[in-house]
């Protein structure tokens, strides 16, 4: 492939980026669900 | 994505821990299959595009990005709007939720952007692309958002006023696009185009570009459904501790005499010794 | 509702009477800011007489911002938010009243600047129909979107940073359009800024509605 550094960055970019947010908002899903009722977070 | 684990507390309580749900697994193995399959599609299996070679690989993720951001801005409007009509917390917190993956993959939008027109363009960042520019500021305007998001106070008043930015966000973004529009071709002519112009695409590569779409809208949605739990969560943490804080000044005004307890709920809540 | 706007508007132009607070204040610092560009650009070069009319207008749009601070600080404490609040008075003509006041400051700093443009940046002005016709817009619109996002920001303790963050980005068309139709009218061209006059124009009016409109629920928990 040509110019691969610039297409491996970007895509890089994006699934790097959405798997640390993803992993981060769950982490703190998990950390909050820990204060919080159950009756007060019943998911569908 | 993966660590979308079935670990449930003991099932008396009935509620899963974290914010996942059955729908959520589901919907997140689907994306995270659906990711495997893009990489490659879009890495491997297309070919190279006739003009731009192998860079063209980088708009099947560039293009749903600022696509599903320009999304985002338009959910966290409607529900601005539907707040502002019908003053529930479940409009606000998508709102919210939306603005704060808006940011995230305009955020991708403007760095892949980037990354590809500077062996295309020769530079990293061009001012004769209304699209770029607007783009730039609709992040800023998102972080603005956020910012007021983050303001801790009465989550009334917070939902309020952060209902009006948000109904303000689209108009926002048409007068920055109408104007850096004009700002950049009222004396010369916009030459450069994404996906070099006439070129030929193949099947493949508008495939790859649509399974991108599909693809980076699975992540979207489950994105969007974790984050709302979320914001979920935390108005429920910030009742708590408020309603904590609240009956600690009570009992601390009952321990230091009957005289300061009556003068401290006669002045509300906050005045205790 | 506008006789409610004069109310409001000639309370807040009496309070800078007595305080001067813009005079004494927000006006040398705009002198400063033309010194700051100046040193930041090589003046012997021409920059700074082509640049103009993009430094006069990012120096009204950085006192803008003190000025729409000023506004909501005279309202803040004392429980004079629930005074006006309980006022009876319309709350479109209360925003109507607080642009008048902040766009009247505004174009009394913007004379002041233009003087200093022309003393200091040896700016050749020209084309006055457009220059005034576009000074007059685009101060109606700083002074609408400053005040309705000054409520926005009014009363939260991160007020002093928040307001520049919500505020400045979506200026950026007022800017965008008031400095090319600027340029237009320095250099002789006015035919190329009547289209920007009409942007900005129409940035005010939208600001000037939507404030009207958002006011009343806005000033409830100022």
């Amino acid at each position: 492939m040509h110019d691969a550094g610039y297409v491996i960055a970007a895509w890089a970019v994006v699934f790097g980026g959405l798997l640390v947010y993803a992993l981060v908002t769950m982490a703190r899903g998990r950390r909050l669900s820990d204060r919080v009722p159950p009756e007060e977070r019943r998911w569908m | 994505m993966t660590t979308a684990t079935n670990e449930t507390t003991p099932a008396a309580t009935g509620a899963p821990r974290g914010t996942g749900s059955t729908t959520t697994r589901v919907l997140g193995l689907t994306a995270l299959v659906g990711v495997g399959v893009l990489v490659g599609l879009g890495l491997f299996w297309s070919p190279p595009e006739e003009v731009q070679g192998d860079l063209a690989r980088i708009m099947y993720v560039h293009v749903p990005s600022a696509s599903l951001a320009y999304l985002s801005c338009f959910v966290t409007a409607a529900g601005s709007v539907m707040y502002l009509w019908k003053r529930s917390e479940w409009w606000d917190t998508l709102a919210y939720a939306s603005a704060e993956i808006g940011a995230l993959f305009m955020a991708f939008a403007c760095i892949t952007g980037s990354i590809w027109a500077r062996p295309t363009w020769g530079t990293f960042w061009v001012w004769d692309d209304a699209r770029l520019v607007t783009s730039a500021m609709l992040l800023l305007l998102l972080l603005g958002y956020l910012a007021l998001r983050k303001v801790p106070g009465d989550p009334d008043v917070r939902a309020k006023r952060s209902a009006w930015l948000g109904v303000l966000l689209p108009i926002n973004v048409v007068l920055v696009r109408q104007s850096v529009e004009w700002w950049r071709t009222l004396h010369q002519k916009a030459t450069l185009q994404p996906l070099g112009g006439g070129a030929k695409i193949e099947d493949l590569m508008l495939f790859s570009l649509f399974v991108g779409f599909v693809v980076l809208t699975l992540v979207w949605v489950w994105l969007l459904i974790h984050r709302f739990r979320l914001a979920w969560l935390e108005r429920r943490v910030e009742e708590r501790e408020l309603s904590v804080a609240i009956d600690e000044r009570r009992a601390e005004a009952r321990v230091s005499g009957s005289g300061a307890a009556r003068f401290g709920s006669a002045i509300g809540p906050g005045g205790g010794p | 509702m506008f006789r409610d706007a004069a109310l409001v508007a000639a309370k807040d132009l009496r309070l800078e009477a007595r305080s001067r607070v813009a005079f004494n204040q927000i006006a040398p610092l705009a002198l400063v800011i033309l010194l700051l560009f100046a040193f930041a650009l090589d003046p012997a070069r021409g920059v700074l007489a082509r640049a103009a009319p993009g430094l006069f207008w990012v120096a009204v749009l950085l006192c803008a911002l003190f000025a729409v601070q000023r506004a909501f600080a005279i309202e803040s404490g004392d429980g004079r938010s629930d005074a006006l609040r309980l006022s009876g008075l319309d709350p479109a003509g209360i925003f109507l009243g607080k642009v008048a006041a902040i766009a009247l400051e505004l174009a009394a700093l913007e004379v002041l600047l233009g003087l200093g443009v022309a003393v200091l940046y040896d700016a050749s002005f020209g084309g006055w129909v457009l220059l005034v016709a576009t000074g007059a817009s685009a101060t109606a619109a700083i002074a609408a979107a400053g005040t309705l996002y000054g409520v926005l920001a009014a009363g939260l303790r991160v007020r002093e940073t928040l307001l520049p963050l919500l505020l400045l980005p979506v200026l950026a068309p007022v800017l965008i359009g008031s400095t090319r139709a600027f340029e237009a009218a320095f250099s002789g061209v006015p035919a190329d800024g009547w289209p920007w006059l009409g942007l900005l124009t129409l940035f005010a009016l939208v600001y000037l509605v939507a404030g009207a409109l958002a006011f009343g629920s806005l000033l409830e928990d100022m």
